[in-house]
């Protein structure tokens, strides 16, 4: 099973890659770092937020570097300036609409490529409320990117528990359980693989977020079930 | 954003898969657990109680002072305190001296056999093996064992008759390299839930096709190619005729059976009244898919076999066991990678227990006690005289509990077990606690047993100390501190030192069998002086290295992934001949069900951390799980109240009507005092693995008025499997 590899350059500097392997992968192999949000190694890489984007010679759009495979004698570009920009600008749409706060490596990237995180001041936020439906850990989508890792541990990457989706289209679209139902009643087993992937802090457990909340460990210890088990119905849900 | 003052490496306190830890802390308060994806074990996925089930350690009703009673307990007359205001707080001192005199006063009035202790799978193997040591070394009693008795007792016969060993076989991750594997007795989405992930990707990513073998229609069966619903405790019946099948067919491998096994012959011939035709008359399993099973077991060219305690907890659990063993040994499909005999074990240190000798007919290493030599060498160690440890094969957990009363066991020792919820016949057990003489218990909550005890020793919890544990596949791993002590709480090993030197010292012993243990990493040296198999485990490497998988022989060995590539530890394998034996009781007019135990996800055996935690309210209440047709039958509603009676007595609680067991059989889980399945379950064992046989008490269901539910619980509904 020995492929011959392919021969590509990155950069300026020659490499030899696995026949398959991603843009990002051989990127890496040559120590070159290319910048993702919602890739994680142990999740199907999507290509979603692009902010992974390279220049291809010969390519007329710009690549996602997560997804697009390696080919024989590609020269390839990660920081062109028509990369830089798209990636500025990514990362100034998302900061837009989307509480970034507790997205340390995000906002790393926003400095590295000189992101303005005001420049759409005027933009329609997405601030749908905090869902507090369980005990076991808080939904605040507020600070969501539409990453999808969640959905995607949920089912084949991980658990093949398949309570999370997509509900909505464009602007509108959010992580939700099927018809907004309380995770408890769906097929949730809270796992809590979508918390271990969340890389925006939207989701958390929720001794963390009453923590963060100013409540003494006495304190959270001290809550009763009904204030534990949080809202039981779907009032104050968007949908 | 909080940001964690410390982030500590540990592993999982639940289930025997060992999954790895990463516990935030901020102020001693330990806020979240992740994982790192990096884990050989569970590649950063957790399960509910390893995600968020840690809480139980900042519980208000956990016990952090030692306790005793205000009212001094009599046998006879003994009671249950679960109040505080029942109790006197005072010193470690006070406690410990009281311990040790009434320990050493009952032992020198009424002999060795009047001790007995129970020993922990939930606690470390440094701390499993300094409480055998204390009792086999001061109290010259094998009268020690643990809960794997009552939980895979049975595989481990079996295997050690067959093959002379007595765990998995395999790595767990190893079975998405099975291009067939048998599920059998074994609920792993619940109970090894990351396992489960493990044998979902084998079917969806990798190929493997799933035979389910079980009485109930576990989630699994989703992802099965075959389900053979067998009738509870049929399991002979229906692997034998697989074995007849691959007899008859001439699937079984000629080459291995010749090079690797013995007794085939009378195999053979016993195998020939198993046919499809019998069994099916017996499990109700259609024939044509015990002959498909057969075949696609038989012709894969790597499977393997799991089960749990749908097996051995059975009146005929051995034999049950050596079902699944014929079939290897007659297919070949052991001693290779993604091949194997794979027990689960469910306590995250059941098997470092055992290893540690946690057992009454062995020393730590599963060396007989009743083998001079072992006794010897033992006696060498512990620096004690020839002669002077015993050779008679100590009592099993069920057998201590008989046996209290008047000439038998007097005084008992719990660390970290609750009887009074996992014992069978839950009436006998508490009429036999309430007839010892003393009883010390160490745990962090005052559970059903530990509230009939005369002393409360508080135990750090497993985040509070350090230490090993060996999870399912044979992996040893290290358990860290991550914040001290609650209150006065300490780490079992130190408690149990404390104690011995005082029992010592009024014994008046000439020598000291060593108790000025600095660090647990010297425990687990001492024992690996005399344990082969851990003979190269030290802390060094773990911290090194990460798990080891025992066997290592030395310190260099890299430890042993999957067993028996070359040989058997007994030499060659043995072929069982086997008979079908029913049940001990059997399904009647006027008790129709058969009832299943076991457990659920969101909780853990007696309920002692889980019913102390968050988790409880995903899960607040016992149900019954009863099939629709039954349900209709019997005019009961999804969520009624219903009564479930057996010979030995009667339980109310909510019915969950739903297609996940079947007809005919109901499930209750054992986690809820409230409504105790095991005052139901009987006390009948097996002759050779003494464990109970928890799966198959037989009951009947009625209505029930609400009122007359054990709980109040406000009930949570839940869309899971």
């Amino acid at each position: 099973m020995n492929h011959p590899l392919v021969s590509l350059t990155i950069d300026g500097i020659a490499v030899q890659a696995a026949p398959g392997s991603t843009i990002l992968k051989a990127a890496q192999q040559a120590g070159i770092e290319i910048p993702t949000i919602c890739y994680h190694d142990h999740c199907t890489a999507n290509g979603l937020c692009r902010i992974c984007v390279v220049e291809v010679s010969g390519a007329r759009t710009l690549v996602p570097a997560c997804v697009a495979t390696v080919q024989d004698g590609m020269i390839i570009h990660t920081q062109s300036e028509r990369v830089r920009r798209s990636r500025r600008t990514i990362l100034e749409m998302l900061y837009s609409s989307v509480d970034l706060s507790e997205a340390p490596e995000i906002e790393t990237l926003a400095l590295v490529y000189g992101a303005d995180s005001q420049r759409f001041p005027g933009a329609q936020r997405r601030e749908p409320p905090l869902i507090d439906d369980n005990p076991m850990y808080i939904r605040d989508y507020a600070k969501c990117i539409l990453c999808w890792r969640c959905v995607q541990v949920c089912a084949e990457d991980a658990q093949y528990t398949y309570a999370l989706n997509f509900s909505g289209r464009g602007f509108e679209t959010q992580i939700s359980t099927f018809y907004h139902h309380p995770m408890p009643e769906t097929t949730c087993v809270f796992c809590g693989q979508c918390v271990g992937v969340c890389p925006t802090g939207a989701l958390k457990p929720k001794r963390e977020w009453l923590l963060e909340k100013g409540y003494t460990p006495e304190a959270i210890m001290g809550l009763t079930r009904n204030e534990r088990r949080g809202k039981k119905r779907r009032e104050g849900l968007s949908h | 954003m909080i940001q964690p003052e410390r982030v500590v490496s540990t592993v999982c306190p639940f289930c025997g898969v060992g999954c790895n830890l990463e516990l935030h802390v901020r102020d001693g308060f330990i806020y979240k657990a992740t994982s790192s994806f990096n884990s050989v074990v569970n590649h950063g996925n957790l399960c509910v109680k390893g995600r968020f089930g840690h809480d139980f350690i900042y519980h208000p009703q956990r016990v952090t002072v030692p306790l005793i009673r205000k009212k001094p307990q009599r046998p006879g007359d003994r009671t249950q305190a679960f109040d505080l205001s029942e109790w006197r707080e005072i010193s470690w001192d006070e406690a410990l001296d009281y311990v040790a005199d009434r320990l050493v006063d009952i032992y020198q009035r009424e002999g060795p056999h009047a001790m007995a202790v129970y020993c922990c799978a939930k606690a470390t193997n440094e701390d499993n093996y300094l409480l055998q040591k204390m009792y086999r070394a001061l109290f010259r009693t094998n009268n020690v064992d643990h809960c794997t008795r009552l939980c895979h007792a049975a595989s481990v016969v079996a295997l050690q008759m067959a093959i002379g060993s007595a765990a998995m076989s395999n790595t767990a991750a190893e079975v998405i390299e099975n291009d067939v594997f048998i599920l059998t007795g074994s609920n792993p989405t619940e109970n090894h839930p990351i396992i489960a992930l493990q044998m979902k990707a084998a079917v969806r990513k990798h190929g493997a096709k799933l035979i389910v073998v079980d009485p109930r229609r576990i989630e699994m069966v989703d992802y099965a190619t075959l389900y053979l619903p067998i009738k509870p405790g049929t399991d002979v019946p229906v692997f034998s005729a697989m074995a007849h099948v691959i007899l008859k067919e001439g699937l079984y491998n000629r080459q291995f059976v010749e090079e690797r096994t013995e007794n085939f012959e009378a195999f053979a011939t016993s195998m020939e009244k198993f046919t499809p035709e019998y069994a099916e008359s017996i499990s109700g399993v259609d024939r044509n898919l015990i002959i498909q099973a057969a075949r696609l077991y038989a012709t894969a060219k790597n499977a393997a076999i799991y089960w749990a305690l749908g097996i051995p907890e059975s009146s005929h659990g051995v034999a049950n066991a050596l079902s699944l063993i014929n079939l290897a040994l007659l297919t070949g499909h052991i001693g290779r990678r993604g091949t194997g005999l794979n027990p689960l074990r469910g306590q995250n240190n059941v098997q470092g227990a055992s290893d540690a000798g946690a057992m009454p007919w062995h020393y730590p290493g599963y060396q007989r006690v009743d083998i001079e030599e072992n006794a010897r060498r033992w006696e060498q160690a512990w620096n004690i005289e020839p002669g002077g440890l015993s050779r008679q094969l100590g009592l099993t957990t069920t057998e201590i509990l008989s046996s209290v009363g008047p000439g038998g066991v007097r005084a008992l020792y719990i660390m970290g077990e609750n009887p009074m919820m996992s014992e069978p016949n839950l009436n006998h057990t508490r009429q036999k606690m309430q007839e010892l003489e003393f009883l010390v218990a160490q745990d962090l909550f005052i559970n059903e047993s530990g509230a009939f005890a005369d002393v409360f020793l508080p135990a750090a919890s497993w985040a509070e100390k350090e230490g090993t544990f060996t999870n399912t596949d044979r992996r040893v791993q290290r358990v860290r501190q991550v914040i001290p002590p609650r209150g006065q709480s300490r780490p079992d090993w130190e408690i149990i030192c404390d104690l011995a030197k005082r029992i010592e010292k009024r014994l008046g012993r000439p020598t000291t069998a060593y108790w000025d243990y600095r660090h647990p990493s010297e425990i687990l040296e001492e024992m690996g002086r005399y344990v082969p198999e851990y003979a190269g485990v030290t802390y060094e490497r773990l911290e090194r290295e990460g798990g080891l998988q025992t066997p290592v022989w030395d310190k260099q060995h890299p430890g042993t992934p999957f067993l028996f590539a070359e040989t058997f530890p007994r030499g060659r394998g043995k072929f069982h001949p086997l008979d079908y034996t029913p049940n001990a009781e059997m399904p009647d007019d006027d008790y129709p069900f058969v009832l299943s135990t076991g457990r659920v996800l969101e909780h853990w055996h007696g309920g002692t951390l889980t019913r102390h935690s968050w988790l409880d309210d995903l899960f607040p209440e016992p149900l019954v799980d009863i099939h629709p047709d039954d349900a209709a039958r019997l005019g009961i509603q999804n969520g009624d109240a219903v009564r479930v009676t057996s010979r030995r007595a009667s339980i109310v609680l909510r019915a969950r009507v739903t297609p996940k067991t079947n007809p005919g059989v109901v499930f209750i889980p054992f986690h809820f005092h409230e409504a105790a399945a095991n005052l139901l379950t009987h006390d009948i064992i097996d002759p050779q693995a003494k464990i109970p046989e928890y799966k198959a008490a037989v009951v009947r269901v009625s209505k029930a008025r609400p009122e007359e539910l054990g709980t109040r619980a406000e009930p949570q509904p839940r869309g899971r499997y």
